[in-house]
Protein backbone atom coordinates (compact mmCIF):
# COMPACT_ATOMS: atom_id res chain seq x y z
CA UNK A 1 0.00 0.00 0.00
CA UNK A 2 1.96 2.96 -1.17
CA UNK A 3 -1.04 5.75 0.07
CA UNK A 4 -1.72 6.79 3.74
CA UNK A 5 -5.29 6.89 5.17
CA UNK A 6 -5.93 8.69 8.18
CA UNK A 7 -6.79 7.03 11.16
CA UNK A 8 -8.48 7.54 14.23
CA UNK A 9 -6.27 6.42 17.43
CA UNK A 10 -8.61 7.83 20.18
CA UNK A 11 -5.73 11.22 20.08
CA UNK A 12 -7.30 12.58 16.52
CA UNK A 13 -5.86 11.43 13.45
CA UNK A 14 -2.48 10.74 12.88
CA UNK A 15 -0.65 9.70 9.97
CA UNK A 16 2.82 7.84 10.15
CA UNK A 17 2.44 6.45 13.83
CA UNK A 18 -0.64 4.76 12.84
CA UNK A 19 0.53 2.97 9.80
CA UNK A 20 3.29 1.60 11.63
CA UNK A 21 0.78 -0.09 13.79
CA UNK A 22 -0.91 -1.56 10.60
CA UNK A 23 -0.06 -4.98 9.47
CA UNK A 24 1.25 -4.34 5.88
CA UNK A 25 3.15 -7.42 4.96
CA UNK A 26 4.27 -11.06 6.82
CA UNK A 27 7.20 -11.86 7.79
CA UNK A 28 7.20 -15.30 9.47
CA UNK A 29 4.90 -17.57 7.75
CA UNK A 30 3.34 -21.48 7.72
CA UNK A 31 3.07 -22.52 4.49
CA UNK A 32 -0.87 -24.95 3.40
CA UNK A 33 -2.72 -26.69 5.83
CA UNK A 34 -4.65 -29.27 4.67
CA UNK A 35 -7.61 -30.90 6.56
CA UNK A 36 -10.39 -33.43 5.77
CA UNK A 37 -13.70 -35.01 7.58
CA UNK A 38 -13.09 -39.02 7.84
CA UNK A 39 -15.70 -41.37 9.58
CA UNK A 40 -15.10 -40.01 13.11
CA UNK A 41 -13.97 -37.01 12.90
CA UNK A 42 -11.32 -34.42 11.46
CA UNK A 43 -8.11 -35.41 10.28
CA UNK A 44 -5.47 -32.43 9.86
CA UNK A 45 -1.84 -32.16 8.70
CA UNK A 46 0.65 -29.10 8.48
CA UNK A 47 4.71 -29.13 8.52
CA UNK A 48 6.49 -27.23 11.06
CA UNK A 49 8.25 -24.94 8.74
CA UNK A 50 8.30 -21.10 9.35
CA UNK A 51 9.93 -19.01 6.77
CA UNK A 52 11.03 -15.84 6.95
CA UNK A 53 11.05 -15.06 3.37
CA UNK A 54 12.56 -17.20 1.22
CA UNK A 55 14.65 -18.58 3.74
CA UNK A 56 13.19 -21.90 5.95
CA UNK A 57 14.51 -20.03 9.03
CA UNK A 58 12.28 -22.17 12.01
CA UNK A 59 11.81 -25.74 11.57
CA UNK A 60 9.84 -26.45 15.05
CA UNK A 61 6.51 -24.59 14.60
CA UNK A 62 3.49 -26.26 15.86
CA UNK A 63 0.65 -24.65 13.50
CA UNK A 64 -1.93 -26.55 14.80
CA UNK A 65 -3.68 -26.40 18.27
CA UNK A 66 -6.14 -27.62 19.89
CA UNK A 67 -9.32 -25.35 20.79
CA UNK A 68 -11.01 -26.49 24.44
CA UNK A 69 -12.34 -29.91 24.28
CA UNK A 70 -14.09 -29.99 20.79
CA UNK A 71 -12.09 -27.80 18.09
CA UNK A 72 -8.46 -27.98 16.57
CA UNK A 73 -7.28 -24.15 14.72
CA UNK A 74 -5.00 -25.05 12.09
CA UNK A 75 -2.83 -21.59 10.70
CA UNK A 76 -1.16 -20.66 7.70
CA UNK A 77 0.80 -16.99 7.20
CA UNK A 78 2.13 -14.92 9.69
CA UNK A 79 2.56 -16.85 12.48
CA UNK A 80 2.64 -13.99 15.04
CA UNK A 81 -0.74 -12.82 13.77
CA UNK A 82 -1.24 -16.86 14.49
CA UNK A 83 -0.46 -16.60 18.30
CA UNK A 84 -2.58 -13.61 19.00
CA UNK A 85 -5.73 -15.42 17.39
CA UNK A 86 -4.11 -18.23 20.24
CA UNK A 87 -4.64 -15.67 22.62
CA UNK A 88 -7.90 -14.46 21.92
CA UNK A 89 -9.05 -18.26 22.09
CA UNK A 90 -7.71 -18.93 24.87
CA UNK A 91 -9.58 -15.86 26.83
CA UNK A 92 -12.87 -17.02 25.00
CA UNK A 93 -12.37 -19.93 26.03
CA UNK A 94 -11.29 -19.54 29.58
CA UNK A 95 -14.51 -17.50 30.14
CA UNK A 96 -16.70 -20.13 28.73
CA UNK A 97 -15.19 -22.85 31.12
CA UNK A 98 -15.65 -20.28 34.22
CA UNK A 99 -19.59 -20.12 33.20
CA UNK A 100 -18.90 -23.96 34.48
CA UNK A 101 -23.13 -24.37 33.11
CA UNK A 102 -23.10 -27.26 30.99
CA UNK A 103 -22.78 -25.21 28.17
CA UNK A 104 -19.66 -25.01 26.01
CA UNK A 105 -18.75 -23.40 22.26
CA UNK A 106 -18.23 -26.00 19.99
CA UNK A 107 -16.56 -25.73 16.53
CA UNK A 108 -19.11 -23.86 14.67
CA UNK A 109 -19.07 -20.94 17.72
CA UNK A 110 -15.20 -20.79 17.22
CA UNK A 111 -15.22 -20.95 13.25
CA UNK A 112 -18.10 -17.99 13.74
CA UNK A 113 -16.02 -15.82 16.25
CA UNK A 114 -12.93 -16.02 14.02
CA UNK A 115 -14.95 -15.16 11.27
CA UNK A 116 -16.08 -11.81 13.30
CA UNK A 117 -12.76 -11.52 14.24
CA UNK A 118 -10.88 -11.84 10.56
CA UNK A 119 -13.21 -9.52 8.84
CA UNK A 120 -13.53 -6.70 11.50
CA UNK A 121 -9.91 -6.27 11.17
CA UNK A 122 -9.45 -6.56 7.45
CA UNK A 123 -12.42 -3.42 7.84
CA UNK A 124 -9.81 -1.46 9.94
CA UNK A 125 -7.44 -1.99 7.44
CA UNK A 126 -4.94 -4.32 9.88
CA UNK A 127 -5.25 -7.73 8.85
CA UNK A 128 -4.38 -10.81 10.86
CA UNK A 129 -2.42 -12.24 7.90
CA UNK A 130 -3.29 -16.08 8.42
CA UNK A 131 -5.16 -18.53 6.77
CA UNK A 132 -7.45 -20.44 9.11
CA UNK A 133 -8.67 -23.70 9.44
CA UNK A 134 -10.76 -24.50 11.84
CA UNK A 135 -12.19 -28.36 12.54
CA UNK A 136 -14.09 -29.88 15.44
CA UNK A 137 -16.09 -32.50 16.65
CA UNK A 138 -19.62 -32.16 18.93
CA UNK A 139 -22.19 -34.22 19.89
CA UNK A 140 -21.71 -36.20 17.03
CA UNK A 141 -20.86 -33.56 14.43
CA UNK A 142 -18.55 -32.93 13.01
CA UNK A 143 -17.31 -29.91 11.42
CA UNK A 144 -14.64 -28.15 9.15
CA UNK A 145 -14.40 -24.53 7.95
CA UNK A 146 -12.04 -21.87 7.23
CA UNK A 147 -11.27 -18.26 7.45
CA UNK A 148 -9.25 -16.36 5.21
CA UNK A 149 -7.23 -13.05 6.32
CA UNK A 150 -10.04 -11.19 4.61
CA UNK A 151 -12.61 -12.71 6.30
CA UNK A 152 -13.88 -15.28 3.81
CA UNK A 153 -15.40 -17.92 5.36
CA UNK A 154 -17.19 -21.21 4.56
CA UNK A 155 -17.82 -24.99 5.29
CA UNK A 156 -16.78 -28.16 3.93
CA UNK A 157 -16.06 -31.30 3.36
CA UNK A 158 -12.08 -30.66 2.77
CA UNK A 159 -10.08 -27.51 2.72
CA UNK A 160 -7.00 -26.51 2.58
CA UNK A 161 -4.81 -23.05 2.56
CA UNK A 162 -2.33 -21.60 0.31
CA UNK A 163 -0.97 -23.82 -1.93
CA UNK A 164 -3.29 -26.60 -0.84
CA UNK A 165 -5.62 -24.90 -2.70
CA UNK A 166 -4.59 -25.54 -6.01
CA UNK A 167 -2.26 -29.18 -5.35
CA UNK A 168 -3.58 -30.50 -2.69
CA UNK A 169 -7.69 -29.96 -3.19
CA UNK A 170 -7.75 -31.51 -6.73
CA UNK A 171 -6.64 -34.40 -5.42
CA UNK A 172 -9.09 -34.50 -2.60
CA UNK A 173 -11.90 -33.78 -4.61
CA UNK A 174 -11.09 -36.77 -6.41
CA UNK A 175 -10.21 -39.12 -4.07
CA UNK A 176 -12.63 -38.01 -0.79
CA UNK A 177 -15.31 -40.41 0.69
CA UNK A 178 -17.42 -39.86 3.31
CA UNK A 179 -16.55 -42.85 5.06
CA UNK A 180 -12.96 -42.70 4.90
CA UNK A 181 -11.34 -44.94 7.95
CA UNK A 182 -8.63 -43.53 9.94
CA UNK A 183 -5.63 -45.09 7.68
CA UNK A 184 -7.22 -44.13 4.58
CA UNK A 185 -7.63 -40.80 5.61
CA UNK A 186 -4.02 -40.25 6.64
CA UNK A 187 -2.47 -42.17 3.62
CA UNK A 188 -5.05 -39.28 1.73
CA UNK A 189 -3.24 -36.54 3.64
CA UNK A 190 -0.29 -37.95 3.35
CA UNK A 191 -0.28 -37.98 -0.69
CA UNK A 192 -1.06 -34.32 -0.36
CA UNK A 193 1.12 -33.44 1.89
CA UNK A 194 4.21 -35.27 -0.26
CA UNK A 195 2.87 -33.12 -3.59
CA UNK A 196 3.49 -30.22 -1.72
CA UNK A 197 7.10 -30.88 -0.37
CA UNK A 198 7.81 -31.54 -4.25
CA UNK A 199 6.51 -28.54 -5.06
CA UNK A 200 5.74 -26.10 -2.52
CA UNK A 201 9.32 -24.16 -2.01
CA UNK A 202 8.13 -23.05 0.99
CA UNK A 203 7.72 -26.76 2.83
CA UNK A 204 9.57 -28.82 4.69
CA UNK A 205 9.51 -32.47 5.43
CA UNK A 206 8.80 -32.24 8.70
CA UNK A 207 4.95 -32.50 9.47
CA UNK A 208 2.72 -33.15 12.18
CA UNK A 209 -1.28 -35.05 11.21
CA UNK A 210 -3.77 -34.03 14.13
CA UNK A 211 -7.01 -36.37 14.81
CA UNK A 212 -10.10 -34.76 16.17
CA UNK A 213 -12.96 -37.20 16.95
CA UNK A 214 -15.69 -37.32 20.04
CA UNK A 215 -13.37 -38.01 22.87
CA UNK A 216 -10.87 -35.19 21.88
CA UNK A 217 -7.99 -33.88 19.56
CA UNK A 218 -3.99 -35.98 19.25
CA UNK A 219 -1.80 -34.23 17.41
CA UNK A 220 0.81 -36.73 16.29
CA UNK A 221 4.87 -36.46 17.02
CA UNK A 222 6.80 -34.57 13.80
CA UNK A 223 7.71 -37.18 11.24
CA UNK A 224 8.69 -37.21 7.82
CA UNK A 225 7.39 -38.19 4.29
CA UNK A 226 9.91 -40.74 2.23
CA UNK A 227 10.84 -39.08 -1.16
CA UNK A 228 12.28 -40.14 -4.27
CA UNK A 229 14.11 -37.49 -6.14
CA UNK A 230 15.60 -39.64 -8.85
CA UNK A 231 12.87 -39.34 -11.12
CA UNK A 232 13.96 -38.63 -14.36
CA UNK A 233 12.73 -35.41 -15.33
CA UNK A 234 14.23 -34.66 -12.02
CA UNK A 235 17.82 -35.68 -13.08
CA UNK A 236 17.58 -34.40 -16.27
CA UNK A 237 15.37 -31.38 -16.30
CA UNK A 238 16.59 -29.95 -19.41
CA UNK A 239 16.08 -33.02 -21.66
CA UNK A 240 13.88 -32.21 -24.86
CA UNK A 241 14.45 -28.32 -24.01
CA UNK A 242 18.39 -28.14 -24.79
CA UNK A 243 19.16 -24.71 -23.27
CA UNK A 244 16.33 -24.32 -20.59
CA UNK A 245 16.87 -24.97 -17.07
CA UNK B 1 -47.29 -1.23 53.61
CA UNK B 2 -45.33 -0.01 57.07
CA UNK B 3 -43.20 3.53 57.04
CA UNK B 4 -39.67 3.01 57.97
CA UNK B 5 -36.81 5.39 58.26
CA UNK B 6 -34.68 3.24 56.51
CA UNK B 7 -36.60 2.87 52.90
CA UNK B 8 -35.94 6.51 51.49
CA UNK B 9 -33.31 5.03 48.76
CA UNK B 10 -32.44 1.74 48.35
CA UNK B 11 -28.50 2.75 49.41
CA UNK B 12 -29.79 2.64 52.81
CA UNK B 13 -29.52 -0.39 54.82
CA UNK B 14 -32.04 -1.04 57.66
CA UNK B 15 -30.30 -2.42 61.14
CA UNK B 16 -32.10 -5.53 60.43
CA UNK B 17 -30.04 -6.04 57.27
CA UNK B 18 -32.57 -5.48 54.41
CA UNK B 19 -33.00 -2.76 51.48
CA UNK B 20 -36.81 -1.71 51.84
CA UNK B 21 -36.30 -0.50 48.38
CA UNK B 22 -35.97 -3.51 46.60
CA UNK B 23 -38.83 -5.57 48.87
CA UNK B 24 -41.17 -2.76 47.89
CA UNK B 25 -39.93 -3.25 44.22
CA UNK B 26 -40.67 -6.68 45.11
CA UNK B 27 -44.33 -5.75 46.12
CA UNK B 28 -44.78 -4.11 42.90
CA UNK B 29 -44.59 -7.89 40.90
CA UNK B 30 -47.25 -8.97 43.23
CA UNK B 31 -49.32 -6.54 42.19
CA UNK B 32 -49.36 -6.70 38.31
CA UNK B 33 -51.62 -9.98 36.97
CA UNK B 34 -51.00 -13.29 37.08
CA UNK B 35 -48.06 -15.03 34.63
CA UNK B 36 -47.09 -18.60 35.36
CA UNK B 37 -44.36 -20.87 33.71
CA UNK B 38 -43.85 -24.54 33.53
CA UNK B 39 -41.28 -26.97 31.94
CA UNK B 40 -40.76 -30.33 30.94
CA UNK B 41 -37.61 -31.86 29.60
CA UNK B 42 -37.97 -30.61 26.13
CA UNK B 43 -40.62 -28.08 26.24
CA UNK B 44 -41.34 -24.83 28.20
CA UNK B 45 -44.94 -22.83 28.43
CA UNK B 46 -45.66 -19.36 29.55
CA UNK B 47 -49.21 -18.19 30.51
CA UNK B 48 -51.03 -15.19 31.38
CA UNK B 49 -54.05 -13.62 32.80
CA UNK B 50 -54.82 -10.88 29.97
CA UNK B 51 -55.63 -7.42 32.08
CA UNK B 52 -56.46 -4.44 30.64
CA UNK B 53 -57.08 -1.31 31.92
CA UNK B 54 -60.61 -0.60 31.42
CA UNK B 55 -63.27 -2.28 28.86
CA UNK B 56 -62.28 0.25 26.16
CA UNK B 57 -58.61 -0.74 25.94
CA UNK B 58 -56.96 -3.31 24.13
CA UNK B 59 -55.37 -5.84 27.21
CA UNK B 60 -51.30 -5.15 28.37
CA UNK B 61 -48.50 -7.97 26.51
CA UNK B 62 -47.01 -9.35 29.45
CA UNK B 63 -45.31 -12.61 27.40
CA UNK B 64 -42.45 -11.40 25.00
CA UNK B 65 -40.86 -13.59 22.43
CA UNK B 66 -37.14 -12.55 23.24
CA UNK B 67 -35.71 -15.47 19.88
CA UNK B 68 -36.55 -18.39 18.56
CA UNK B 69 -35.81 -20.62 21.73
CA UNK B 70 -35.98 -17.70 24.57
CA UNK B 71 -39.62 -16.07 25.79
CA UNK B 72 -40.63 -14.17 29.00
CA UNK B 73 -43.41 -13.94 30.75
CA UNK B 74 -43.77 -10.59 33.36
CA UNK B 75 -45.55 -8.96 36.12
CA UNK B 76 -45.33 -5.69 37.30
CA UNK B 77 -44.49 -2.52 35.75
CA UNK B 78 -45.02 -3.50 32.30
CA UNK B 79 -42.73 -0.57 31.31
CA UNK B 80 -39.98 -2.07 33.01
CA UNK B 81 -40.73 -5.01 31.53
CA UNK B 82 -40.73 -4.09 28.23
CA UNK B 83 -36.93 -2.23 28.88
CA UNK B 84 -35.99 -5.43 30.16
CA UNK B 85 -37.14 -7.28 27.25
CA UNK B 86 -35.33 -5.41 24.60
CA UNK B 87 -32.09 -5.72 26.65
CA UNK B 88 -32.42 -10.00 26.32
CA UNK B 89 -33.37 -9.73 23.04
CA UNK B 90 -30.07 -7.16 22.30
CA UNK B 91 -27.83 -9.75 23.69
CA UNK B 92 -29.65 -13.01 22.29
CA UNK B 93 -29.18 -11.77 18.92
CA UNK B 94 -25.63 -10.50 19.29
CA UNK B 95 -24.61 -13.83 20.10
CA UNK B 96 -26.39 -15.47 17.48
CA UNK B 97 -24.13 -13.03 15.07
CA UNK B 98 -20.57 -13.36 16.77
CA UNK B 99 -21.51 -17.54 17.44
CA UNK B 100 -23.60 -18.21 15.13
CA UNK B 101 -25.52 -19.98 17.76
CA UNK B 102 -28.62 -19.36 20.14
CA UNK B 103 -27.67 -18.08 23.58
CA UNK B 104 -27.86 -20.81 26.13
CA UNK B 105 -30.97 -19.39 28.54
CA UNK B 106 -28.84 -19.97 31.44
CA UNK B 107 -26.29 -17.84 30.49
CA UNK B 108 -29.07 -14.71 29.49
CA UNK B 109 -30.57 -14.85 33.12
CA UNK B 110 -27.65 -14.33 34.44
CA UNK B 111 -26.35 -11.11 32.76
CA UNK B 112 -30.44 -9.92 33.42
CA UNK B 113 -29.99 -10.26 36.89
CA UNK B 114 -26.63 -8.97 37.22
CA UNK B 115 -27.93 -5.88 35.40
CA UNK B 116 -31.13 -6.47 38.07
CA UNK B 117 -28.09 -6.05 40.79
CA UNK B 118 -26.46 -3.33 39.89
CA UNK B 119 -29.99 -1.39 40.19
CA UNK B 120 -29.83 -2.18 43.94
CA UNK B 121 -26.39 -0.51 44.68
CA UNK B 122 -26.52 3.14 43.12
CA UNK B 123 -28.21 5.68 44.85
CA UNK B 124 -29.42 7.56 41.72
CA UNK B 125 -31.26 4.51 40.70
CA UNK B 126 -34.17 2.55 41.28
CA UNK B 127 -34.37 -1.61 41.43
CA UNK B 128 -36.53 -2.60 38.33
CA UNK B 129 -39.86 -2.58 39.31
CA UNK B 130 -40.97 -6.21 37.36
CA UNK B 131 -40.38 -10.18 38.13
CA UNK B 132 -40.05 -12.40 35.02
CA UNK B 133 -40.07 -15.99 34.12
CA UNK B 134 -37.44 -16.85 31.19
CA UNK B 135 -37.90 -19.82 29.62
CA UNK B 136 -35.64 -21.25 27.59
CA UNK B 137 -33.26 -23.98 25.66
CA UNK B 138 -29.89 -25.02 25.98
CA UNK B 139 -27.57 -27.75 25.73
CA UNK B 140 -29.34 -29.55 28.28
CA UNK B 141 -32.59 -29.44 27.91
CA UNK B 142 -35.74 -26.66 28.78
CA UNK B 143 -35.28 -24.41 31.75
CA UNK B 144 -37.66 -22.36 33.46
CA UNK B 145 -35.94 -19.02 35.50
CA UNK B 146 -37.81 -16.57 37.52
CA UNK B 147 -35.68 -13.29 37.62
CA UNK B 148 -36.74 -10.88 40.73
CA UNK B 149 -35.83 -6.88 41.01
CA UNK B 150 -33.41 -7.88 43.59
CA UNK B 151 -30.61 -9.64 41.25
CA UNK B 152 -31.71 -12.96 42.49
CA UNK B 153 -32.70 -15.64 39.66
CA UNK B 154 -34.02 -19.06 41.04
CA UNK B 155 -34.57 -21.59 38.52
CA UNK B 156 -38.29 -23.52 38.86
CA UNK B 157 -40.01 -26.83 37.21
CA UNK B 158 -42.92 -24.28 37.63
CA UNK B 159 -43.72 -21.37 38.96
CA UNK B 160 -46.51 -18.38 39.18
CA UNK B 161 -46.27 -14.61 39.83
CA UNK B 162 -48.21 -11.65 40.09
CA UNK B 163 -51.89 -11.11 41.88
CA UNK B 164 -53.44 -14.45 43.07
CA UNK B 165 -50.56 -16.66 41.75
CA UNK B 166 -50.59 -18.35 45.65
CA UNK B 167 -53.64 -20.42 44.06
CA UNK B 168 -51.72 -21.22 40.99
CA UNK B 169 -49.28 -22.13 42.96
CA UNK B 170 -50.90 -24.58 45.32
CA UNK B 171 -52.21 -25.97 42.13
CA UNK B 172 -48.30 -26.94 40.81
CA UNK B 173 -47.18 -27.91 43.55
CA UNK B 174 -49.65 -31.20 43.79
CA UNK B 175 -48.86 -31.36 39.78
CA UNK B 176 -45.22 -30.28 39.56
CA UNK B 177 -43.43 -33.70 39.80
CA UNK B 178 -44.77 -35.29 36.91
CA UNK B 179 -44.07 -32.02 34.96
CA UNK B 180 -40.40 -32.71 33.49
CA UNK B 181 -41.85 -36.15 31.97
CA UNK B 182 -45.34 -34.83 30.52
CA UNK B 183 -45.84 -34.57 27.20
CA UNK B 184 -46.22 -31.03 25.37
CA UNK B 185 -50.16 -31.26 25.68
CA UNK B 186 -50.36 -31.92 28.97
CA UNK B 187 -48.14 -29.01 29.85
CA UNK B 188 -50.43 -26.95 28.15
CA UNK B 189 -53.30 -28.04 30.06
CA UNK B 190 -51.65 -27.63 33.13
CA UNK B 191 -50.91 -24.06 32.44
CA UNK B 192 -54.31 -23.16 31.55
CA UNK B 193 -55.58 -25.30 34.72
CA UNK B 194 -52.94 -23.03 36.86
CA UNK B 195 -54.62 -19.64 35.16
CA UNK B 196 -58.04 -20.93 36.20
CA UNK B 197 -56.78 -20.68 39.33
CA UNK B 198 -55.73 -17.56 39.47
CA UNK B 199 -59.49 -16.43 37.96
CA UNK B 200 -61.34 -17.21 41.26
CA UNK B 201 -64.71 -17.43 40.23
CA UNK B 202 -64.26 -15.56 36.79
CA UNK B 203 -65.22 -18.04 33.78
CA UNK B 204 -62.20 -19.42 32.57
CA UNK B 205 -62.34 -17.98 28.38
CA UNK B 206 -59.47 -18.14 25.81
CA UNK B 207 -60.08 -14.16 25.79
CA UNK B 208 -58.52 -13.87 29.35
CA UNK B 209 -55.53 -15.52 28.79
CA UNK B 210 -52.56 -15.89 26.86
CA UNK B 211 -50.79 -18.92 26.26
CA UNK B 212 -46.91 -19.40 24.15
CA UNK B 213 -44.77 -22.99 24.15
CA UNK B 214 -41.09 -23.73 23.04
CA UNK B 215 -39.52 -26.65 22.76
CA UNK B 216 -36.76 -28.44 21.35
CA UNK B 217 -37.93 -29.08 17.90
CA UNK B 218 -40.76 -25.78 18.11
CA UNK B 219 -39.76 -22.33 18.30
CA UNK B 220 -41.40 -19.74 20.67
CA UNK B 221 -44.74 -19.06 19.23
CA UNK B 222 -48.36 -18.26 20.69
CA UNK B 223 -51.39 -20.78 20.59
CA UNK B 224 -53.76 -18.71 19.08
CA UNK B 225 -57.66 -18.47 20.65
CA UNK B 226 -59.28 -21.76 19.03
CA UNK B 227 -56.44 -23.56 19.94
CA UNK B 228 -56.82 -22.74 23.46
CA UNK B 229 -60.50 -22.82 23.81
CA UNK B 230 -60.26 -26.53 22.54
CA UNK B 231 -58.10 -27.13 25.56
CA UNK B 232 -60.41 -25.20 27.61
CA UNK B 233 -63.50 -27.37 26.55
CA UNK B 234 -61.77 -30.70 27.12
CA UNK B 235 -61.93 -30.10 31.21
CA UNK B 236 -64.65 -27.17 31.54
CA UNK B 237 -68.67 -28.03 30.63
CA UNK B 238 -70.38 -25.25 29.56
CA UNK B 239 -71.79 -22.87 32.55
CA UNK B 240 -75.46 -23.69 32.26
CA UNK B 241 -74.48 -27.58 33.41
CA UNK B 242 -73.10 -26.97 36.77
CA UNK B 243 -75.41 -28.67 38.21
CA UNK B 244 -75.98 -31.76 36.07
CA UNK B 245 -72.56 -32.72 35.34
CA UNK B 246 -71.42 -31.99 38.87
CA UNK B 247 -68.29 -32.41 37.88
CA UNK B 248 -66.67 -29.64 40.54
CA UNK B 249 -66.63 -26.22 38.34
CA UNK B 250 -69.03 -25.24 40.86
CA UNK B 251 -66.57 -25.92 43.75
CA UNK B 252 -63.47 -23.71 42.68
CA UNK B 253 -65.97 -20.48 42.47
CA UNK B 254 -66.98 -21.51 46.31
CA UNK B 255 -63.58 -22.02 47.50
CA UNK B 256 -61.53 -18.62 47.09
CA UNK B 257 -58.27 -18.04 48.85
CA UNK B 258 -56.10 -20.09 50.92
CA UNK B 259 -59.49 -21.15 53.39
CA UNK B 260 -60.19 -23.77 50.22
CA UNK B 261 -56.80 -25.41 50.11
CA UNK B 262 -58.58 -28.62 50.87
CA UNK B 263 -61.55 -28.12 48.86
CA UNK B 264 -59.74 -27.05 45.90
CA UNK B 265 -57.56 -30.35 46.58
CA UNK B 266 -60.81 -32.57 46.15
CA UNK B 267 -62.10 -29.91 43.36
CA UNK B 268 -58.53 -30.53 41.96
CA UNK B 269 -59.18 -34.18 41.68
CA UNK B 270 -62.18 -34.03 40.87
CA UNK B 271 -61.27 -32.00 37.61
CA UNK B 272 -58.50 -34.33 36.92
CA UNK B 273 -60.97 -37.05 35.92
CA UNK B 274 -62.80 -35.73 33.18
CA UNK B 275 -59.40 -34.84 31.22
CA UNK B 276 -58.13 -38.19 31.88
CA UNK B 277 -61.54 -39.74 30.40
Amino acid sequence: MTFTIPIENGNGVKNAEADSQRTLYPYVTGTSVVAIKYKDGILMASDMGGSYGSTLRYKNIERMKAIGKHSLLGASGEISDFQEILRYLDELMLNDNMWDDGNSLGPKEVHNYLTRVMYNRRNKFNPLWNTLVLGGVKNGEKYLGMVSMIGVSFEDNHVATGFGNHLARPILRDEWREDLSFEEGVKLLEKCMRVLLYRDRSAINKLQIAKMTEEGVTVSEPYSLKTFWDFKAFTNPTVGAEGSW
Amino acid sequence: MFRNQYDTDVTTWSPTGRLFQVEYAMEAVKQGSAAIGLRSRSHVVLACVNKAQSELSSHQRKIFKVDDHIGVAIAGLTADGRVLSRYMRSESINHSFTYESPLPVGRLVVRLADKAQVCTQRSWKRPYGVGLLVGGLDESGAHLYYNCPSGNYFEYQAFAIGSRSQAAKTYLERRFESFQESSREDLIKDAIMAIRETLQGETLKSSICTVSVLGVDEPFHFLDQETIQKVIDTFEKVPEEEEDAGEGEAEPEAAPGAAGTGEQGGSGDQDVAPMEM
